[in-house]
């Protein structure tokens, strides 16, 4: 019995016990569902084996939305909590952990897997290849974030939550101040996201610079390949930083050492340092794909191409760079001094200027355009007002001077929010309206999803607003309560006003797709939005090799130009595809891997032990087997392109 | 419409935060460095609301000239690539924008870190603040006094809080005085402020440190020379000394009511300032190389 204590939640409540009976429920029910309608076979053939990038792509979406209620449930608890002075809805120690996995839930296992999703699906089409560089590698990614991210989730149901924060300073998240098993959680659950994220930076850089259709220059290729491409070149230098952080902070933890304990030589200051080295390129990790997508939105939807084609290539460039040479802006309060101080402030105000430019040229491309103000566009251009308040916002905060007064306040959760929330997930709602057709091949409903747009951007800014007032007024952040004399509650009643319209408005996106899966018409064509790059010359949906032949590149918009010019996109006879084989590996990886992380939560070192061969049992299978994957012949791909509506 | 619905919302929201009901604390200084933020702060409010204005301006133009609706049905919009003078204005104007605030911020980081000017004439106040969860501890060396909790300053004087931690991080802020800075514990930082009128302020610890981070707070009054001088002595006849075995009591975890001692823990718990970080301004860098060698066992990251 003494075995299983470990396991229990050192701060239990009824909604945790009700979660439990819940999560339960919900697996068995999985399981039988599947099971009865006798979809096992179906579900490993083509879903769990599957190294498609459409198919990972798809699952990355998934997990990403429902990572994002995971995450909004906690923030509704969290306002819930603060909605009133003295509200005794959570204890200090609930709180504590619930914006700890907020943060880590909402950054790393929702916007990232959305990111990414979009980029498995998106990327490959748009540069007219048939897969990405390393497909099985890539099912690997996916399976590993997948494990990282389940792995981080049962944390409150099994041995507790962290509690240290999503930054998770030492020394608090030592073992001296931070006693549960939750920091563990914190330090293995996103090694192992982490190390799938890294490798889907190598294998999408690889992609993009070695698959691109012939005739695809880098500067012809369109702007959401280009963000991902930058993206990814900072994921390859910013990740390793983590993995090693995360690594000292395990070994602090679970081996004794003292890289961050503030005593026997260890230093505290450094988890901050490399803490933040990488985490401030994460943020342009999060929001450079997001300024792709609304590149193409918006080019799409205005009916032009876009402005300014090179300066928007350059500024990405320019932010990737900055992005390495701002991170001290994260604790300008450490007492590193004027000198430090003001190069950061510089370096930080800096990336004012690319991101400006991008905005305005965002506006120029409406300029002479025929605007159609779909979802996705309505998307597009509630980011533009919003996401320039949160901006400013961030300037504000780079007057290092000034922001010894914003640092750890409510002003800056106000600046992320605003920056995060209309940057990067309108970005990714925009897209999720803009892909739907083409990855389930019918269209979202237009009038609840613009409905749906104004609920959420509506929500934001009654959310989060408010917060930019309480901050300046000494609420700091991270406080489970307040004083009703301290004049917050006000403010955080507005606040929780905003956070239940935000709830409404993502309910509404879950309505409008249980909707239009029912009643949208599904003859849509393979262009529904009369778009402009590469991913819609494709049918929909999309066949196993993409494209039958190899498009012909000219222009960074030539699927644009062939409609309007008719110059002929794929010239090329049908010959036989080369494809790569569905492996198990990955998947079998994914658990091991999260069978060998909780071991390593608990300090089970046998079954830890035998994971850890079991991983370099599976790396080795992989390393000999003799698979050189399989041919696609000229009548089934003419039999499929016959049957998707002829060659295009 | 409803894009003017939004755009209003956000406008009316920033006016709020200009206007304020009553002053906000951070926008109602109590003394010259809180006083620079301020001005900082409005600065740039009124700049950034600028910036947000051109940006609104321009969105609208576009959204209701470039409407589908508003043009013909055969119109076909042109291909621009863009325009080298409209993209130097586009770099141009916010290049100097940024210059300016950052004209504006580096000199605002040399006024913060230094002793405010018009208090050069007397030796600052100097005041070890130290936190342990979750409480504050106050020692003034010079008056040999510690306090728990709440802190009494002169306004006559600046300031000087000697910054350090006995646990997690924490953060030192009286927003009304100043800007805030870390409490570490391997480490001691430098904190300038001044108060330059009586009166009772809120401080707090800012920065996240566990279950009890929430009421981790502290009274601060700051009251004339000639009152401060009374309460010193008032101290030195009423209080009782403190101890080894008191202060590690103090330092258990949990909350604790305002105290007050005579002596400071300095003397036997000295703060960590063998590993003071390295301060472009620091006036007292000569005192801290002293201290340095009775440090020299631990890893030192400070290049005195």
């Amino acid at each position: 019995m003494e075995f299983f204590e470990r396991f229990a939640i050192p701060h239990p409540s009824p909604a945790i016990y009700a979660s439990m009976v819940a999560i339960a429920i919900v697996s068995i029910a999985i399981v039988v569902g599947i099971t009865y309608f006798k979809k096992w076979g179906y579900l490993w053939r083509e879903w769990l084996t599957t190294v498609d990038h459409k198919r990972l792509g798809i699952m990355y979406i998934i997990a990403a939305i429902l990572m994002l209620f995971r995450g909004g449930a906690d923030a509704i608890m969290m306002r819930a909590q603060l909605s009133a002075p003295e509200n005794k809805l959570l204890d200090a120690q609930h709180y504590n952990e619930i914006f700890t996995t907020h943060g880590v839930v909402m950054i790393l296992f929702m916007a990232m897997p959305f990111i990414i999703g979009f980029m498995n699906f998106v990327v490959p089409l748009q540069i007219g290849a048939r897969d990405v560089a390393f497909p099985r590698l890539n099912a690997l990614s996916f399976w590993l974030f997948f494990a990282g991210a389940m792995l981080f989730n049962i944390s409150f149901v099994i041995g507790g939550s962290p509690d240290a924060g999503w930054t998770s300073y030492f020394p608090l998240a030592d073992n001296e101040f931070s006693t549960s098993v939750g920091t563990n959680y914190y330090m293995i659950a996103i090694q192992i996201a982490g190390l799938g994220t890294l490798a889907t930076g190598i294998n999408f850089m690889t992609t993009i610079l070695k698959m691109r259709a012939p005739g695809m220059t880098l500067m012809k290729m369109p702007m959401f390949t280009w963000s991902a491409l930058i993206t990814n070149v900072i994921i390859v230098f910013a990740f390793p930083v983590l993995t090693v952080a995360l690594a000292m902070g395990t070994l602090d933890r679970l081996f004794g050492t003292h890289f961050f304990a503030s005593t026997n030589g260890g230093m505290d200051m450094l988890w901050a340092n490399l803490f933040w080295v990488w985490g401030h390129p994460e943020v342009y990790i999060l929001i450079l794909p997001a300024f792709g997508i609304y590149s193409e939105v918006i080019s799409t939807f205005a009916r032009r191409n876009l402005y300014g084609y090179k300066s928007m290539v350059a500024s990405m460039v320019i932010i990737s760079l900055l992005s390495f040479v701002v991170w001290v802006h994260h604790f300008f309060t450490m007492g590193q001094g004027a000198f430090v101080n003001s190069i950061f402030s510089i370096t930080t105000m800096a990336i004012a200027v690319p991101t400006g430019v991008k905005i305005f040229n965002w506006l120029l491309t409406l300029y002479k355009g025929k605007i159609t103000m779909t979802t996705p566009m309505l998307y597009s251009m509630l980011f533009i007002p919003l996401f320039t308040l949160g901006g400013v916002t961030g300037v504000m905060l780079g007057m290092s001077a000034a922001d010894y007064q914003y640092h750890n306040t409510m002003f800056l959760v106000a600046h992320f929010h605003m920056v995060i929330i209309p940057g990067v997930v309108f970005a990714m709602l925009a897209a999720l309206y803009y892909y739907w057709p083409k990855m389930f091949g019918f269209m979202l409903n237009d009038r609840l999803g613009k409905i749906g747009a104004w609920i959420i951007a509506i929500g934001t800014l009654v959310a989060f607003m408010p917060m930019f007032i309480s901050g300046l007024d000494g609420q700091a952040r991270r406080m489970y309560t307040y004083s009703e004399a301290s004049g917050f509650g006000i403010w955080n009643m507005i606040s929780m006003v905003g956070a239940l319209m935000l709830a409404a408005g993502f309910a509404l996106i879950v309505y409008n797709i249980y909707y239009s899966f029912r009643y949208a018409p599904r003859d849509i064509g393979s262009d529904p939005w009369d778009a402009r790059t590469l991913e819609w010359a494709t049918h929909t949906p999309v066949p196993e090799y993409n494209f039958a032949t190899m498009p012909k590149i000219d222009s960074y918009e030539t699927f644009w130009d062939s409609k309007k010019k008719g110059t002929p996109l794929f010239p090329d006879k049908i010959e036989k595809i080369h494809m790569p084989n569905n492996s198990g590996i990955p998947f079998i990886m994914g658990i091991i891997f999260f069978m060998w992380g909780f071991s390593f939560v608990f300090a089970m070192w046998i079954p830890l032990i035998i994971c850890t061969l079991g991983i370099f049992a599976c790396m080795a299978y992989q390393s000999f087997e003799n698979d050189h994957g399989r041919y696609i012949s000229i009548e089934e791909i003419e039999e499929t392109e016959k049957e998707l509506g002829g060659k295009r | 419409m409803k894009l003017k619905r939004a755009l209003l919302l956000a406008i009316v929201a920033i006016a709020a935060v200009l206007a304020g009901c009553e002053p906000l604390t951070v926008l109602n200084p109590k003394g010259p460095q809180a006083e620079v933020q301020a001005n900082d702060i409005m600065m740039s409010i009124w700049l950034m609301s600028g910036i947000v204005i051109v940006v609104f301006a321009m969105l609208a133009y576009m959204l209701i000239k470039f409407r589908s609706s508003k043009q013909g049905k055969d119109y076909e919009p042109p291909h621009i690539e863009g325009n080298k003078w409209v993209e130097a204005v586009c770099v141009g104007i916010p290049v100097l924008i940024v210059a300016y605030l950052s004209f504006v911020s580096v000199q605002s980081n040399y006024k913060v870190e230094a002793t405010p000017p018009g208090y050069e004439d007397k030796e600052p106040l100097v005041v070890y603040a130290s936190s342990s969860n979750w409480k504050w501890h106050f020692s003034y060396p010079e008056e040999d006094i510690e306090t728990v909790n709440y802190l009494y300053i002169p306004t006559d004087r600046a300031l000087e809080f000697k910054l350090y931690s006995f646990g997690p991080i924490t953060s030192f802020w009286i927003p009304q005085l100043g800007g805030q800075k870390y409490a570490m514990a391997d480490m001691v930082t430098t904190l300038h402020l001044a108060a330059d009128h009586p009166g009772e302020f809120m401080g707090r610890n800012a920065n996240f440190s566990g279950k009890g981070f929430a009421e981790n707070t502290f009274d601060v009054t700051a009251m004339s020379p000639v009152e401060f001088e009374e309460w010193v002595d008032e101290v030195h006849q009423t209080a009782d000394p403190i101890t080894e075995d008191k202060f590690e009591e103090l330092l258990e975890p949990g909350h604790l009511g305002k105290m007050t001692f005579t002596g400071t823990h300095l003397d036997f718990s000295p703060a960590p300032e063998g590993h003071e970080h390295h301060q472009s301004n620091d006036e007292d860098s000569e005192e801290n190389h002293e201290n340095h060698d009775e440090h020299e066992g631990h890893s030192d990251h400070s290049s005195h």
